[in-house]
This record gives structure tokens, sequence and C-alpha cells, in this order.
């Protein structure tokens, strides 16, 4: 089992005084992980880990049961996208990629093969030619992006792999992201950007001053944060009266209606209970009642809950 | 599966090659070595014109041994490897691309032996190139005479132990700078140690003569060059180290220097000092 799941035991990383992350414990499954938290936080520290491109200071560290120690195992099953905007002098798209297949060990027709497909996977075939000294910095994202990728890597470790792209091409990389997810594989990715993050992630690790503070799906670390009370929306034909008659429960914190008369906006310290007095109202009053969804379980308000206002970008 | 290692290592090579050869930021090193190519060339012109020169064949040997000696093995291999050499990593931390050697799956000393060939034969192609053509150079005034002793006399044989010299010494320096490259986040500062110790060698008492890698190379050289006034006064003399120890210890030691390099590869992290 473990050799699906990519490991940290107890790691911590120092540079000289200054922390990198401490304590860290983590087992992630495949599909996308999201790092998430604000500058300083970790995020890089925790991929060069992964990577092997950085030791811990203390703990154990395994990708899909190899550790980066050995990057003759290691890079065979993980490409790493780093937020290094530097390339090698003198290369086009196509050497670029093209020559460090090479070092994979792979015959000349096998590496040409892989990256005429990497190259099309970014949509940076009629740009191969060129020097990448010369492409701008969504085209510098996308062949690095392409490099990552092209030893068809299990392991796909992603540090901020959306700056400087527009959107179309971000959405065409959203997209990759999710294919690779969805075919069983571990995509890391790092963003600032939450709403993105919220949108691509199966699940997030929220990182603040090298301290893990929540891991795991969404949902699930919203509904551990206990002290804020969970918003649920409710769309319904008579919000006012549906306030009223749950306004005298002890759980209901707080219930604002939408101004277009039709929502019911509610704080709650208990959900499970929310929902089933709900059910009853719903039964006795005859209310209509045309959605119930939780209003903050979304990466962007767990993140404001756990973490606060800084660093982040909505 | 087996020559897995072998493709690795000319993959490295290869990419290596194609960066260093010509490359912008080592336009000073081929400078540097065209230099004595065109001294000699400026020498054949003038004496050629002069119409029997003033000096005889073995002068010009002994002007080459002197040139050879003080400033190839000195000047332009010294600095023209540790131009070449110390870059290959460090140049690598600077310009922040080190990284994509260190996602690949090779070790490390594998890919420090792929930098290293690498940077060897560009400075085989250099060094070695500019000797042989600083040699044939310098006596073609004389004619049929240089002809006759290049393939009738010691010429060639002379030729042959710069080359082989030459070879040493970017092997030599190679392995050093390569391992300044590695662990000093200036190299400069190393190599001003390294070349003070190598420059000082004639100085130095017998035992420390022997702990660098001028002494060795001397050794082989074909002519011997005296120092001259004043600073003869205060040259040690030492015995040469035949050849059959000179060749193979060099080798050795950059051997050793190299395994090293490797060990301190394997260490190596990405900190771009960010």
């Amino acid at each position: 089992m473990s050799d699906n799941l990519i490991t940290f035991t107890n790691v911590s990383r120092f540079y000289g005084e200054v922390l990198g992350i401490n304590k860290v414990s983590l087992s992630i499954p495949p599909g996308i992980t999201s790092l998430v938290g604000p500058n300083g936080s970790g995020k890089t520290t925790l991929m060069n880990l992964m990577a092997g491109l950085i030791r811990p200071t203390q703990g154990e560290i395994t990708v899909c049961g190899v550790p980066p120690s050995h990057p003759e195992r290691l890079c065979r099953l993980m490409g790493y996208c780093t937020q290094f905007d530097a390339f090698p002098k003198g290369l086009n798209g196509y050497q670029f990629i093209y020559w460090f297949l090479r070092m994979h060990a792979m015959s000349p027709a096998e590496c040409d093969q892989k990256t005429a497909a990497a190259l099309e996977r970014v949509n940076m075939t009629p740009a191969a030619q060129r020097p990448v000294a010369a492409y701008s910095k969504g085209m510098r994202q996308r062949i690095k992006l392409a490099q990552a990728i092209a030893h068809d890597p299990q392991v796909l470790v992603l540090d901020e792999p959306l700056n400087g792209l527009d959107p179309m091409a971000r959405a065409e990389t959203i997209a990759l992201f999710r294919e690779w997810g969805q075919n069983g594989r571990h995509v890391i990715v790092s963003s600032h950007i939450l709403h993105e993050v919220d949108q691509i992630s199966d699940q997030v690790i929220l990182l603040s001053h090298g301290y893990v503070v929540a891991e795991g799906e969404i949902q699930g670390v919203r509904s551990e944060v206990k002290e804020q009370p969970m918003q649920i929306l409710v769309r319904c034909n008579d919000p006012g009266g549906l306030a009223s008659r749950l306004f005298h429960q002890d759980h209901i914190v707080e219930a604002k209606v939408s101004k277009d008369r039709k929502g019911l906006l509610l704080r709650t310290t208990d959900a499970d209970g929310f929902y089933l007095l709900l059910n009853r109202v719903i039964l006795d009053s005859g209310l209509e009642v045309e959605s119930v969804a939780p209003a903050d379980d979304d990466v962007n308000s767990v993140y404001q809950y756990l973490i606060g206002g800084e660093g982040a970008t909505v | 599966m087996s020559w897995l290692w072998l493709h690795q290592i000319g993959a490295v090579l290869r990419l290596e090659m194609r960066k260093t050869f010509f490359s912008k930021r080592s336009w000073w090193i081929y400078c540097l070595a065209a230099m004595p190519v065109l001294i000699c060339v400026l020498h054949w012109l003038v004496e050629g014109r002069r119409m029997g020169g003033r000096h005889t064949l073995g002068e010009d040997s002994m002007i080459f041994a002197g040139l050879f000696q003080f400033f190839y093995l000195r000047a332009t291999i010294f600095f023209g490897c540790m131009g070449i050499f110390s870059n290959l990593f460090r140049g690598e931390m600077l310009e922040k691309t080190l990284h994509y050697y260190f996602l690949t799956p090779m070790r490390r000393e594998l890919l420090v032996t792929g930098k290293y060939l690498a940077g060897l034969a560009v400075a085989l192609v250099v060094f070695v190139g500019s000797t042989s053509a600083s040699f044939l150079t310098i006596g073609r005034h004389f004619g049929p005479a240089w002809s006759d002793y290049l393939y009738h006399g010691p010429g060639m044989q002379q030729l042959g132990s710069y080359v082989l010299v030459a070879t040493l010494a970017s092997l030599g320096y190679g392995a050093v700078f390569v391992m300044c490259g590695l662990l000093f986040r200036n190299p400069m500062i190393p190599a001003a140690v390294v070349f003070v110790w190598e420059n000082l060698n004639p100085f130095l008492p017998s035992l420390l003569k022997k702990v660098s890698v001028i002494f060795y190379l001397r050794s082989l050289c074909p002519v011997e060059v005296p120092v001259p006034p004043p600073f003869s006064v205060m040259v040690i003399d030492t015995d040469p180290t035949p050849a059959w120890l000179a060749i193979p210890g060099l080798l050795a030691v950059a051997g050793i220097i190299l395994a090293y390099s490797a060990i301190a590869a394997r260490q190596t992290e990405i900190n771009y000092g960010e």
C-alpha cells in the first residue's frame, strides 16, 4: 500500500537557524494534492525534499516506496517543474527536453518521440525550434511543464505552475492536471491562487510557518474547524419563515436573508443537527427548497479560518 | 541495462560539449590559448624576413620550453582549466540550472564524470591544439632544417612530450577545479591559493615540492628551463620524478580528487542563495 503513497515521517528541515518545515508527518495518496500557504510557509521546501534536491535535517521521506536519496530510481517516477525561471544556455525548446531525456538513457528515437509528445501536450510544437531565451514568461512556464512530464512520471510535482499563464493556457494546464490525477497518478501542486486550487484539488495540505496546519479532503478539513460555525446557504421560497423557525435552536448562530429574498445564509455549530431540523421543517411547513449547500467548505474559507489573510490570492 | 551508465555519461558529455564549446563565456580562454600561437607566428614571420636569423634551432627549442613552462603551464592551462572546469558545477549554480541535472535518474558520480569528460575534451582540443600549433610554428623560419628537426631529429618526440604534459596538466588541474566548483561558492579563492602554491614550487623544500601538479609536469618536459636570476639563488634543487612514477601518480591524484568530488556532489543540495 505504501508503494502508492508519498510519506513524510516526522520530517524537519532547518536552513541554519531558519525553520523550513518542522515535524511534518504526511501520507499523500494519488490524485491532485495542493500545497497551500503564505510565502515562507514551507511549500517549496516540502517539494524540494520530496524531489531530493535538499535533504531533511531529520525524519524520513519515501515517494512510492523510493527514498529521495536514490535519484536513479526516484527521478524515473517523478517529474518536477520548479519555480526557477532559468534554463541551460544555448538550447531551443526541443533540445531542452530532448537532452535531459537522453540522460534517462533512452534511445534517440524514443527521446525524439517523447519530446514531440510533450511539446504537443503543452501546445509548444510551433515554438520548439526557437531558443528558450526568446520565450515569453508563459512559454517558459509551459516548456518547463513539458520537460517535467516528458518521461511520463508517476508523480508530478509542480511549484506555482500557473504563474505567468494566460487564461487559455491556464485552463489547458488545469485540464492536464485533472487528467493525470484521474489516471491514478500523484499531482502535487503549490499555488497562491485559491479558487484554482479549489477547482482542481482532491486534497489540500495547508502550511503555515513550516507546520502542517491541516490536510485531507477540503470538506473534511472544513468540518474539523470546529471553532468556526459552518455556513450553509438554503435557497427556498420563504427564507424569512425558515429563519424564524430555526432561530430558537441553540446551534444556529446567525441567519441572513439574501437581498433577492430567495436565500437564507445560516451559520451553525452543528451542521448535522441543522440538516435533520431542515428535513422536519420541510415536512411540517411544505417549504419549497431549491438548493442546500455549504457556503464555506472551499479552500479559501478554510485558509482564512486557519491561516488568515496573509499571502493568498483569491 | 548494464551499459545504462555509459549512455548517461554520453548524454551529459554531448550536452555539455554543446554548451561549453564556443560559448560566449569562454571567449577569454580561447584568447589565452591563441596568444602563444600568435607569438610563435609573429616569431616565424619576423625571423623569416631577417634572412639567416641570429639564433640557432636549439635556442628556439629552449624558447619554446620557456614559453611552455612559464606561459602554458602556469597561465594558459592553469587559468583555462579554472575557467572551464570550475564552471561545470558552479556556473550551473549561478545560472540556477543545476537542478535539471539533479532531477535526472542518474547517479551524481556519473554526472561528475560526464561533466569532467566534457570539460576535458574542450581543454584538450584547446590546449593540446594550441601547444601543437605553437611548437610547429616556432621554427618554421628555419625551413628544411626545421622539417628535418621534426621528422628526423628529436622534434616529434619533444612535441609528443609537450602534448603529454598538456594533457596531464588538463587532467590534473581539471580535477582540482571541478572539486573547487563543487565545494566553494567562489572558486577564485581556492584557485588563487593553488596558483600561488604551484608558482612557489621551485623554492619549496623537496618534500613540499612533491605536493603539487607542476612538479611532476616539469619532470616530464623534454627540455629543462633554469629559473632566471635573481630568483635562481632561491631555487632548491630536487631530483625530477621519473616518468613511470610521474604519469601514474598524476592520474591517481586526479582520480582521487574526482572521487572526492563525486562524494561532494552526492551531498550537494540545490540552494541558489535565495
